[in-house]
């Protein structure tokens, strides 16, 4: 209700704001030859923007200290005999008062000094509230007039707009950072108290996982070697990549330059549908149709393949990154230049001579950073395992026989009861940090490779 | 004969009969003004009623021309007026290009080139393209030149293949800019470098016929200079064929001129006449620059 109202106020002072700027600087030109520096529009923008700020500046300080300042207050409102109550019981007491306030999920009778403090509580609220909202609308209205006062013909509107909305953008781009730079603090905090029950070396170099129970108490019981599922990974992810590059790249290469507009325009979007189902649609074929139909297979070959083996999965999630390589590719053969082609086949060269010398060694480079963002994809990828890959953390060589990857184990590690203070748990956060170092190192590696070649033809 | 054809040009020392007994050009009924030169040449290529569409939309009407042999043919006419499409028919490069519908005959050295034994790889090493824009390969330079010899297994040898790609880019003129530094990327020398480069690309697969559309047009006037130089000695050994916005250099470099608008073809002839006393009136609104 509250948020409703601010949030029309704020679109209401926005409309006022604008409409201002753009009738008060256009007033300036109608005197005559007098020209302004910026068109109107700017300066509507830009006292849009002088008026708004101040008042979400203090809605923005409400928001963040608004809770403490009414736990002060509900804090001096409680009657004397609270005050010899222990934290937790207090905060849990001044839980049930905001209850009582809001009528939500009051669980038993309410005592009466409850129900005297969330009186107190919901006047000190509407008070505030109303109190807010005046200052915000004051400020904004004040900034508005300065805003306006400060119109010239010769002030330089679009200048300033443009400047705040690059600062917003910075903004933006640091949200982004910090959120990156936060998840990998977390994975590094968590990552290095896990180390301190297990030492890196037997982590990084162990070659037997078998993690234990949570419950078997706070000492490093088990083992917690990553090579098998270090192994696991990099085996599902080779066949996965070997499924999917010769037939994404070949697919890409037709499209672009054998195939019909027409056949294109059919074939293109089914191949992008690959890539719009979900991995764990993918993970019930793995299961149910792939899985039997290569284990029928290994019998008639005499082979022995599980039907959820490393071999499984890395077929199925070959075929779900197919449409991944076949569309970045797409693209980046597209981006070479027709004139090459035209270049080569002006002299006489075939099209698969044009295709073999020029068009892919022109596209190489960025075939190459779609390739290892497809490996990162696969290395990454969580649901087609989980289903398809048997879950089995040894070192096996034979892809026919199941396997576990990393992906896999942090969701078993994490699934059930855990307590985050056991090594059986925080391995996870070991396990992520090692992922994500794969992945950054193969996303690096690509966008070096991708730009140290870009310039090529241009 | 049609009434079109002015075989009473003065410069003519041939009896008229002969003239006609070498082509058929001029008993087609046909609104194109024709000249023949005073002392034809046998024809490298004969085109005859060539119409072009772009899907539903034709680019080029029934154009008949004879291109005669090592010589300069030059190809006029204001933007879009299908000079580069009618360029890109005599190599078939218009196969390359989505709903592109060529009709009409026309034959290199007397065979047809739409013919469905004739193999359009090697028409097109036979007659070579060198494009407006250049097009260097994101090669070394001498990768560029040795390109075609590669791909046509033209060396037998490496010192074979080094003695093609001096030999080309002697005749193209960039010998001595880049024999230093062969190795290096080809895009990054200058666009008039480029150009040559190109040329010399086109070259190396030793053509009988090279196609340049509007070769100069990226080029400052020193580069064009040279390059007309260049088209002047090539003429000594291959058939050329350009395409010009410049009346300047047709008149400079060309032996005869086909003026083409709208998709038409509608005025052939020795260039010197051309420029001098064109036949037809859109002919000469053009050349003295009334539009186009
Ligand atoms: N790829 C294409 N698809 C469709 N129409 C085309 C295509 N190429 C050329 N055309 C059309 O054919 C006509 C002739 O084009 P062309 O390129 O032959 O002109 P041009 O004489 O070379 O012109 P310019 O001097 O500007 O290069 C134009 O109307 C053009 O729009
Ligand atoms: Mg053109």
């Amino acid at each position: 209700m509250n948020t409703a109202i601010i949030a029309a106020l704020l679109l209401i002072l926005l409309g006022i704001a604008y409409q201002t700027g753009c009738s008060r600087s256009r007033s300036l030109t109608l005197g005559g030859e007098a020209r302004l520096h910026s068109r109107p529009v700017y300066h509507g923008a830009l006292v849009a923007i002088w008026s708004l700020t101040p008042a979400l500046l203090i809605l923005a300080l409400w928001a963040l200290f608004g809770d403490t300042a009414s736990r002060a207050y509900l804090l001096a409102q409680l009657p004397p005999e609270t005050s010899s109550l222990a934290p937790a019981d207090l905060d849990g007491a001044i839980r049930r008062i905001r209850q009582i306030e809001s009528g939500f999920g009051i669980i038993g009778d309410a005592q009466p000094w409850e129900n005297q403090a969330a009186e107190a509580l919901r006047e000190f609220r509407i008070l505030t509230s109303a109190a807010i909202i005046a200052a915000a609308a004051g400020t904004g209205a004040l900034a508005l007039w300065f805003a306006r006062s400060r119109i010239s013909l010769r002030l330089r509107a679009r200048n300033e707009v443009e400047r705040m909305v690059s600062w917003a953008m910075i903004g933006c781009s640091i949200v982004a950072i910090l959120t990156t730079a936060g998840i990998v603090a977390s994975l590094l905090v968590e990552a290095i108290r896990f180390f301190t029950f297990v030492s890196p070396i037997d982590f990084f170099f162990g070659t037997v996982w078998n993690p234990g129970f949570s419950t078997t108490g706070h000492g490093s019981a088990g083992e917690y070697g990553l090579l098998p599922l270090l192994w696991g990974t990099l085996m599902v992810a080779t066949i996965a990549i070997l499924v999917a590059l010769p037939i994404g790249l070949l697919t890409a290469i037709y499209l672009t330059q054998y195939a019909s507009p027409r056949l294109r325009g059919f074939v293109k979007p089914i191949i992008e549908i690959l890539a719009g189902i979900p991995t764990i649609v993918y993970g019930f074929f793995a299961l149910v149709t792939v899985g039997p139909f290569l284990a029928g297979l290994g019998n008639l070959l005499g082979l022995d393949i599980r039907a959820t083996s490393a071999l499984t999965a890395g077929i199925v999630m070959g075929i779900m990154i197919i449409p991944f390589i076949s569309s970045l590719s797409d693209d980046i053969i597209r981006q070479v230049p027709r004139a090459m082609r035209d270049g080569s086949l002006g002299l006489g060269a075939t099209q698969s001579e044009t295709i073999k010398r020029i068009i892919l060694p022109a596209a190489l480079p960025g075939i190459v950073g779609a390739f290892l963002l497809a490996v990162s994809r696969a290395i990454g990828e969580t649901m087609i395992v989980v289903l398809a890959a048997g879950n089995s953390p040894y070192l096996r060589l034979n892809p026919g026989e199941p396997v576990s990857t990393v992906t896999v184990t942090i969701v078993n590690q994490l699934t059930g009861d855990t307590d985050f203070a056991s090594p059986q748990s925080l391995v996870a956060f070991a396990l992520g940090l090692t992922l994500f170092a794969m992945t950054l190192i193969l996303n690096v590696a690509a966008l070096y490779i991708v730009r140290r070649y870009r310039e090529q033809y241009e | 004969m049609t009434e079109n054809t002015r075989l009473e040009a003065t410069e003519m020392n041939m009896p008229a009969a002969t003239i006609l007994a070498r082509s058929d050009l001029y008993h087609m009924p046909s609104t194109t003004v024709r000249t023949p030169d005073a002392e034809p040449r046998s024809a490298k290529v004969i085109a005859r009623n060539v119409s072009v569409f772009y899907g539903p939309k034709q680019a080029l009407f029934d154009v008949s021309i004879d291109i005669p042999e090592k010589s300069v043919t030059a190809f006029i006419g204001p933007s879009g007026c299908g000079k580069s499409t009618f360029l890109r028919c005599l190599n078939r490069m218009n196969d390359t290009i989505d709903g592109c519908r060529v009709s009409g005959q026309i034959a290199l050295d007397g065979s047809d080139i739409f013919a469905p034994s004739l193999d359009v790889v090697e028409l097109r090493a036979r007659v070579g393209m060198v494009f407006q824009k250049p097009n260097p390969f994101p090669k070394s330079i001498y990768e560029n030149v040795a390109y075609g010899p590669r791909i046509h297994g033209l060396a037998r040898s490496k010192a074979d293949l080094d003695e093609i790609v001096a030999s080309s880019l002697q005749k193209a003129s960039l010998w001595n800019e880049v024999k230093d530094r062969l190795h290096e990327p080809g895009t990054g020398l200058s666009g008039g470098q480029q150009q040559r480069l190109c040329i010399a690309r086109a070259i190396a697969v030793s053509p009988e016929v090279i196609l340049m559309d509007e070769p100069c047009s990226a080029l400052d006037p020193i580069a064009t200079a040279r390059i007309e130089e260049l088209i002047d000695e090539l003429k000594q050994n291959f058939t050329i064929v350009i395409v010009t916005h410049s009346m300047q250099q047709a008149a400079r470099v060309s032996q005869r001129t086909a003026f083409f608008h709208l998709g038409n073809l509608v005025e052939e002839g020795p260039t010197d006449l051309i420029f001098t006393s064109p036949g037809e009136k859109r002919t000469q609104d053009y050349i003295t620059g009334r539009f186009g």
